[in-house]
């Protein structure tokens, strides 16, 4: 069953990509601005092999892991304090309701007036975006703390550090994980577009200049490479969730009983 | 050792006033096992919450050994009838029984000891490396009784332990709960709908009245220290006393006070 799965995965990706280099040659779109998958291949192949490239990338994935360790530290902490100290929760609710939808890209003018086309920059946006989210999944998981598995812990004379470890981070870390994950997926979709429009260093950056040179088959290049990239991190962030959540009902799968 | 004067305990909440325990008064002395049973909603669970400390009684005292419960005291362990909400799943066995004796100042080598006499006496020495859920609710809720032994306490509180398991396996919990009580002379309240096993299990049988809850009746359970399933259940005596503490639970039911049904402690022999 996994088998023809894969089989069929790959069958699609193949017809894709044949789709690819087939509607250009025929004439069906401008070969100029579709180039056919062999030409993005071989650009491709021409980018991995210059250093130029492999520090684009570096650039990209620091600005991702820095912005997206700072947004889930700091996210996971506020969250659990907001939770635990009374009446936190209910006077911060409608200031974050408040904040939560504003588009991180709209910071984009602030962060350049504040760090110009610096790493600092990307890190504003990236962390502004995912923090939110690590912080409303960390909010839901803290609530659903079982009554029971606290009076218990209580009744053990746990104290509200021992309780807040043993017992409200557990049941929140499945939450948590989800967070991180939609994070990480945030996270390089605001790094890319930093780099893009404000031109820091990275491969947003790569792609905007391989625009305005006219290099395309480069630019296409570029963008396949962004999109591996969040596919590495998505298949990343579910592994880290299974390892992490072995005991949860929604990894064990059925038990012997 | 246990002393409950006066207990009362009124909820109020969003308008609504509910007395829960009007005024309940009795003793446990050390070394016994005593059954509460009432008709279901009497109020039982909230009496065991004050007892170990969980809500704060509305008026009356709880004292342990002399002195008065404020907060869970480090006397007395808790089994609760929800083992698996109040097992932690993220927890193998082993770890479920060890994380209360961390908040005492034991040793490493102590704590190994103890979690691994108390699984061995509730009959799961191999499993200290399973996870509750791959266990049976049985066999989960001994894993429960494990975490109460190795916590040492005077007084082992027990909310409807059995409720939630099949007939034969609660045949089999009652029996390792009367062994680990002769075998290690805990002090244990047990609070049960139940008055099959009320009679049972205990040495005295506390009848609640309804909600607002009072002491409906105390009885004597005059059956053999050496109980067993097959025989302690046919026998004469038994069924004397189910009956007598049936009609006092229908009594309270209806409201009726514990000296219009009878005045004496035990049930005549008839």
């Amino acid at each position: 069953m996994r088998g023809s799965n894969t089989a069929l995965g790959a069958a699609g990706l193949a017809v894709f990509l044949a789709l690819g280099e087939a509607v250009p040659r025929l004439g069906l779109v401008k070969e100029a601005y579709f180039p056919p998958t062999s030409r993005i291949a071989s650009a491709l192949w021409d980018e991995v092999t210059t250093d130029g490239f492999w520090s684009a990338l570096g650039d990209t994935l620091t600005g991702w892991a820095v912005g997206l360790a700072i947004a889930v530290c700091a996210g996971v902490v506020v969250g659990v304090t907001v939770s635990i100290v009374p009446y936190l929760r209910e006077t911060t609710a409608s200031t974050i309701e408040f904040l939560r939808p504003i588009p991180s890209v709209a910071l984009i003018p602030l962060a350049v007036l504040l760090y110009g086309a610096e790493l600092k920059s990307v890190l504003i946006l990236v962390v502004y975006a995912s923090f939110w989210q690590v912080l409303v999944q960390t909010l839901y998981g803290v609530q659903d703390v079982d009554p029971v598995a606290e009076e218990t812990a209580r009744s053990y004379g746990l104290g509200t550090w021992a309780r807040v470890r043993h017992v409200l981070w557990p049941t929140a870390l499945p939450y948590v994980m989800t967070g991180v994950r939609l994070a990480a997926a945030v996270a390089l979709i605001l790094a890319i577009t930093a780099e893009l429009i404000i031109g820091a260093p990275g491969l947003g950056q790569e792609i905007a200049v391989a625009q305005t040179s006219q290099a395309v088959p480069e630019m296409y290049a570029l963008i396949v490479v962004t999109g591996v990239l969040g596919l590495l991190i998505n298949v990343g962030a579910r592994t880290v969730e299974r390892r992490a959540l072995a005991w949860h009902q929604s990894v064990r799968g059925e038990v012997a009983v | 050792m246990l002393d409950i004067r006066g207990l009362h305990k009124v909820y109020e909440g969003s308008g609504r006033r509910v007395e829960a325990v009007r005024d309940l008064t009795f003793t446990v002395s050390a070394g016994e096992l005593v059954c509460l049973v009432g008709p279901s909603g009497c109020g039982k669970t909230t009496l065991l919450k004050c007892m170990g400390g969980l809500l704060t009684p509305t008026a009356g005292e709880v004292l342990l050994s002399g002195k008065p419960v404020s907060g869970p005291p480090p006397g007395m362990a808790f089994v609760f009838q929800e083992y698996g909400r109040s097992l932690f799943p993220w927890m193998r066995v082993g770890q479920n029984v060890e994380l209360p004796l961390k908040q005492k100042n034991l040793t490493k080598a102590r704590r190994k000891e103890l979690v691994a006499d108390a699984l061995e006496s509730v009959g799961l020495a191999d499993a200290a490396g399973a996870y509750p859920w791959q266990l049976s609710g049985g066999m989960q809720q001994r894993v429960a009784i494990a975490r109460a032994l190795a916590y040492e306490p005077q007084v082992l509180l027990m909310d409807e332990p059995f409720a939630a398991v099949d007939a034969q396996t609660r045949a089999d919990l009652e029996d390792l709960v009367r062994g680990l009580w002769r075998e290690r002379g805990i002090t244990i309240l047990f609070v049960t709908h139940d008055i099959d096993e009320a009679v049972y299990l205990g040495e005295r049988v506390i009848v609640l009245s309804a909600s607002p809850t009072v002491v409906q009746e105390q009885l004597k359970v005059d059956l053999p220290d050496e109980r067993d399933q097959l025989h302690t259940r046919v026998a004469p005596r038994f069924a004397e006393l189910r009956t007598h503490v049936y009609e006092q639970i229908q009594a309270a039911k209806r409201g009726i006070p514990q000296d219009a049904v009878t005045k004496s402690n035990t049930p005549p022999l008839h």
